[in-house]
């Protein structure tokens, strides 16, 4: 439903946004993460055609966003950085003014109103002003006017921003439901929001495009993938570094802690080594040894990690 | 709108191509142009405005202008403040229209909205004209004054109000322009006034004399014909002449073209 093929934008002489190419389908939920100035919100103001890009084009479900942008906006809900509203409207006044803008009258708006102030529980704010709402309720309200006729798209910039926990949760909860039906693309920070909303993930990096797959396959380009964490009561580390250099299957160990105790550590496989031959055998070593293993835990590789090693620090550019 | 599949909505989709665009034109416009009216009223903007406007006319119309000294039954010396009065209050009224958007970044929403940026201006500058209008409704005591105290010639009467609503309009078409130049209302105040300043001096003789020394004749009478005084003039007399009404009309069209042109290159970045 959202296609970007070769989109590029320049700001005078900076590449915002370099040859980014990416789709997004009915039923996607695609977060989009990135340290600051990375080009989130630039790539997502091309897509819900704010500005023009400087190369390549967007689709939304299949119109042109610069060529029919009538058409193409009809089918998104967009909810921007800051979540912006007029801020001498009341709450139901903003609403209403969303769905006169999305064609709706009559009857269907008072639905769709309905529809969205429950959806986001803005019942005890409808008639206070846009000003004097909390950073929560603001987003809330901005969230309510991208949905409010049900678009198949949604393109959201940091929905979660400044939301306490709770919120949080709820909005992340919204977004994995709706993005059963929808195609859904938001960006964010926060990288436990990929694994509880997302079905993908893109890693964007000074306008580039640095990582493309699933919450699972990137978290296996993470060097702690695939890595086993146990824990050896009664033994000293000298002892199991040892015995770990005798099995082919470790590449290399660490030994996390040691104390009066045990020892905790953590074995790497070796690149060859197949899905659960590192597990197998630190098994059979831990047997033969007579170990009484506490603790056995196979890694599934760290987001933040994967993060960190394919990003730059912030390149500290105004958006 | 919902459907299942791409395909099965392309059908629909150029049914609505077909209706859709024109049809919501005018309820896009007339949605903006409500909201934005609200938006005055919802601030003090709108009363301060309309009370300083009143006290404003009433004080030249009647200390200044010599209305009962006069003797006339007419309302020259009301109509006759107005390019004057426009010029600082007008400005006000404007100021605000696109520089709020910016600052609150509300543009970024108006704008992905399936909406035209001309709906948006369009819809932006009719709200502010008619918040204009009313104001010019609300000096209706002086027409009854004017009425009780003799026999005017309402004809000129009205003819002088349509001319002032062109002017105001023309004005308020300007501080448009300013105001989606910057994000700052002060700044787009001052540039408004200043703008507008010119309009009324461009015909006055220190500024056609200076002109006059080095500039060719055609040149000098094409400045001169900027001025809103000849045709405010002559419509405040009770003459409808059509060259006055599209001169007026020029400088709205011309001013909300270039609005348009400054919010594009703003995205455009």
């Amino acid at each position: 439903m959202i296609k970007v093929e070769n989109l590029s934008k320049a700001f005078g002489p900076k590449l915002a946004v370099d040859d980014v190419s990416f789709t997004v389908e009915r039923g996607e939920v695609l977060g989009f993460l990135g340290p600051n100035g990375a080009g989130k919100s630039t790539t997502m103001r091309l897509i819900t055609g704010f500005i023009p890009p400087s190369a390549g084009r967007v689709k939304a479900g299949g119109f042109d966003v610069q060529e029919q942008p009538i058409l193409a906006k009809r089918l998104m809900g967009y909810l921007p950085e800051n979540a912006p509203a007029y801020t001498d409207m009341t709450v139901v006044g903003f609403l209403n003014f969303a769905a006169e803008l999305r064609g709706l009258r009559g009857e269907a708006k008072r639905k769709a109103v309905s529809r969205v102030v429950d959806m986001c529980f803005l019942e005890s704010v409808l008639y206070q002003s846009v000003e004097t709402l909390s950073k929560g309720y603001r987003h809330r309200l901005c969230f309510a006017q991208s949905i409010i006729h049900d678009p198949p798209i949604l393109v959201m910039d940091e929905p979660t921003d400044g939301l306490d926990p709770n919120q949080k949760h709820e909005v992340r909860t919204l977004i994995r439901r709706m993005g059963e039906k929808k195609a859904i693309l938001f960006s964010t920070h926060i990288l436990e929001e990929v694994d509880a909303a997302c079905t993908r993930a893109i890693i964007i990096d000074r306008g580039k495009i640095v990582a493309n797959g699933t919450p699972q396959e990137l978290r296996q380009r993470s060097e702690m993938a695939g890595a086993v964490t146990f824990r050896v009561p009664g033994q000293t580390k000298a002892v199991l570094q040892d015995k770990l250099q005798q099995l082919w299957t470790v590449r290399k160990s660490s030994i996390l802690s040691e104390d009066t105790q045990g020892v905790s550590a953590r074995a790497y496989p070796q690149p060859n080594a197949r899905d659960g031959e590192l597990e197998q055998s630190l098994f059979e070593l831990a047997v033969r040894e007579n170990w009484k293993l506490t603790e056995l835990r196979t890694e599934e590789g760290r987001l933040d990690e994967v993060f960190r090693s394919i990003t730059s620090l912030d390149t500290s550019r105004a958006a | 709108m919902e459907t299942n599949a791409e395909t099965e909505a392309r059908p629909q989709e150029s049914a609505l191509r077909a209706e859709g665009s024109h049809s919501h034109a005018l309820g896009n416009v007339a949605a903006i142009a409500k909201r934005e009216l609200g938006g005055y009223f919802n601030s003090p903007v709108a009363y301060v405005f309309i009370v300083i406007f009143l006290l404003l006319v009433g004080f030249f119309t009647f200390m200044v202008g010599g209305f009962f000294e006069r003797g006339e039954a007419s309302l020259a010396s009301f109509f006759v403040w107005h390019p004057w009065l426009y010029l600082f209050l007008v400005p006000a009224v404007g100021m605000r229209l696109w520089s709020e958007e910016r600052r609150l970044q509300t543009i970024e929403l108006l704008l992905t909205m399936p909406v035209t940026t001309w709906q948006a201006i369009v819809g932006k500058f009719l709200a502010s004209w008619l918040f204009l209008a009313l104001a010019l409704v609300l000096t209706f005591p002086l027409v009854i004054t004017v009425c009780y105290l003799g026999k005017p010639d309402l004809g000129v009467i009205l003819c002088a109000y349509f001319g002032s609503l062109l002017m105001g309009g023309a004005y308020l078409a300007i501080s448009c322009m300013t105001s989606a130049m910057t994000r700052n209302q002060v700044v787009s105040f001052i540039l408004s006034v200043v703008a507008c300043l010119f309009l009324i001096l461009a015909g006055w003789p220190p500024v056609t004399n200076m002109l006059g020394h080095w500039a060719p004749r055609w040149l000098v009478d094409g400045v001169a014909g900027f001025s809103v005084m000849p045709h405010f003039d002559s419509l405040q007399k009770g003459v409808i002449d059509s060259r006055d009404v599209i001169f007026f009309l020029s400088v709205m069209a011309f001013s909300l073209f270039t609005t348009g042109v400054i919010i594009r290159s703003h995205r455009a970045g």
